[in-house]
């Protein structure tokens, strides 16, 4: 069993968390009325004062935070402490438009500092560890994120950043690294990088990973430590929020333990937008406890999942969240269908010898979607008779069909001509013209 | 009668395909002796006897290539005509099935070898 960080935090029982909750609550809906405009213009139209908030149940009554409005605050608008006490400053990846600014504080910074010294924690990590940090480091909140939690605990941080395999590789080898810390479709992507470098996997240190940053399965969990012959654990955050450290999975990894003595979770139906019960799966709300910089009421993550509580096998008490299986606004409706990415990569992965590299494609040549899924022909796939091969894609056509309950087209592609991301990878492509 | 080594390499059946795969045998100065491209829809197989197929194979690999190397039978035939008839008789006499054939001219022209992916690999060989 791993070291509990911070048993006081961790292993709250149900009374004590949720009195804890409650004073943080009222005292941050009060702070942020305060001090944003924007929460103080959203309250006041949907007709509730921070005075209101006299049980946790009561959050119901607040208005929810979205994108949109951190957008239409760009840059400082969110800000709710004043600038001299900001010491950094992080930005969501902004695909679309402007990119959403979040300014932290001193305590800010601890904050997160603690959380990511819970989640390596959990991982297996401790002072004794060396941590090859693969996450961009930037803007980007991923590599500090894991800086400043490795730091707090004591450990040996390389941070090498994103990208540059050739050079991970090489570090991983000769520094001895025991942890790697990166997104799990990078993972992959070394694994496939050290063959062909001919480094032996099982000879590397390596005995822990914390991926994230990205949706991915169980399936794919197998293939990593398989490949890497690590144990693989899975860590969730958003920049809006803090960054990584919002939840991460402990050894049991059965769900993620959320932090949930600073971040408050909800999960809600996309559609209705009424909150769900505990156990039901929906889009997570999040509301920051105890964040000066930029405080979230509310805010609507767009990840889907569902929370599940209950003392875990490892002692914790907190919350625990599923794996993320998509996004409310990544949500396909092929046909009417409503389809999920992820659903059709867990049903890929479950084929033997396909390699976790594919690009959904979707198009509306002639009124109707069709959907075209581009897999490698790996060695383990290939026959030379094409009449096998035929035989291959059909097979994982109908494989597809049965499990996400949708036709569609399979095309083999030769191996590796498919993008490896170095980062988050882009295996969707949307081209239906809808006019 | 004779085996010998074929090589099979996955395509993608788009424009170009064809150049990037016999560059890599001119780059490793590899000789094409026979070759049979059987494509499907959007994807093809293209099959190759060549003068040094380990080379090429090794080469393909490293180049990244889905590729594989089997044995297949060469029957000798005579090149003149009636040549191929004689053979086929002989084959179908045998009861084998062919899956993917075509055909090699020797340097000399003296004859003709029929390449012949058979999978019934045992009848095969207790025929020919």
């Amino acid at each position: 069993m791993s070291l509990i960080w911070n048993k006081k935090a961790e292993c709250l029982l149900p009374l004590e968390k949720e009195q804890l909750q409650l004073e943080r609550l009222q005292h941050i809906v009060k702070y942020a009325y305060e001090r944003v405009p924007y929460y103080k213009k959203a309250f006041d139209k949907s007709g509730v004062k921070p005075s209101d908030i006299n049980s946790l149940k009561d959050i119901e009554k607040l208005p929810f935070t979205s994108k949109a409005e951190l957008r239409d605050a760009y840059p400082y608008g969110m800000f709710a402490a004043p600038m001299e006490d900001i010491v950094e400053i992080h930005t969501s990846s902004g695909t679309t438009g402007k990119p959403v600014v979040m300014g932290y504080t001193i305590a800010d910074i601890e904050l997160w500092s603690e959380v990511m010294a819970r989640s390596l924690s959990m991982a297996g990590c401790t002072k004794t560890d060396i941590v090859q940090n693969a996450y961009g480091y930037g803007l980007f909140t991923g590599g500090l994120g894991v800086h400043y939690g490795a730091r707090k605990i004591g450990a040996n941080v390389i941070p090498i950043s994103a990208g540059n395999t050739k050079r991970q590789l090489e570090i991983i080898r000769d520094f001895g690294s025991t942890i790697l810390t990166c997104t799990p479709s990078y993972t992959l992507f070394l694994a496939e990088s050290a063959k062909e470098d001919k480094i032996d996997l099982k000879s590397l240190k390596l005995r822990a990973g914390v991926f994230g940053a990205e949706m991915w399965t169980e399936k794919m969990r197998e293939e990593i430590e398989k490949r890497l012959h690590l144990s693989a654990t899975n860590i969730y955050g958003l920049t809006e929020i803090i960054g990584p450290g919002v939840a991460q999975e402990c050894e049991v990894k059965q769900g993620l333990h959320l932090q949930e003595d600073v971040f408050y979770p909800e999960i809600i139906s996309p559609e209705s937008l009424s909150v769900l019960s505990e156990g039901k799966k929906g889009e997570l709300v999040l509301t920051t406890l105890t964040r000066e910089g930029t405080p979230m009421i509310r805010f609507r993550t767009k990840d889907i999942t569902s929370l599940c509580g209950g003392e875990c096998k490892c002692g914790r008490t907190t919350i625990k969240m599923d794996r993320i299986t998509g996004r409310s606004d990544d949500m396909l409706k092929i046909r009417g269908v409503i389809v999920f990415p992820s659903s059709i990569e867990k049903a890929l992965l479950e084929i033997n010898g396909l390699e976790p590299h594919y690009k959904i494609i979707i198009t509306r040549p002639h009124q109707l979607d069709e959907i075209e899924v581009q897999v490698e022909a790996s060695e383990s796939l290939f026959s030379d008779e094409i009449r096998h091969m035929e035989e291959t894609k059909r097979n994982i056509e109908n494989h597809i069909e049965k499990s996400v309950g949708l036709k569609l087209k399979v095309t083999l592609v030769e191996p590796k001509t498919l993008p490896r991301s170095e980062g988050k990878a882009k295996r969707v492509f949307d081209q239906r013209e809808l006019k | 009668m004779k085996n010998i080594k074929q090589l099979s390499i996955f395509a993608e059946n788009k424009p170009g395909k064809l150049e990037h795969i016999t560059k890599v045998f001119e780059e490793n100065k590899i000789n094409i002796l026979a070759f049979n491209i059987a494509s499907q829809g959007d994807f093809g197989i293209m099959r190759f006897i060549v003068d040094k197929p380990e080379k090429a194979l090794e080469a393909f690999k490293k180049a990244g290539f889905t590729i594989s190397m089997n044995e297949v039978f060469a029957i000798e035939m005579e090149d003149k005509p009636g040549g191929f008839h004689n053979v086929a008789q002989f084959i179908a006499k045998s009861g084998l099935n062919i899956e993917n054939a075509y055909v090699l001219i020797e340097k000399d022209r003296q004859g003709a070898l029929l390449i012949c992916d058979i999978k019934d690999t045992e009848k095969a060989k207790k025929a020919l």
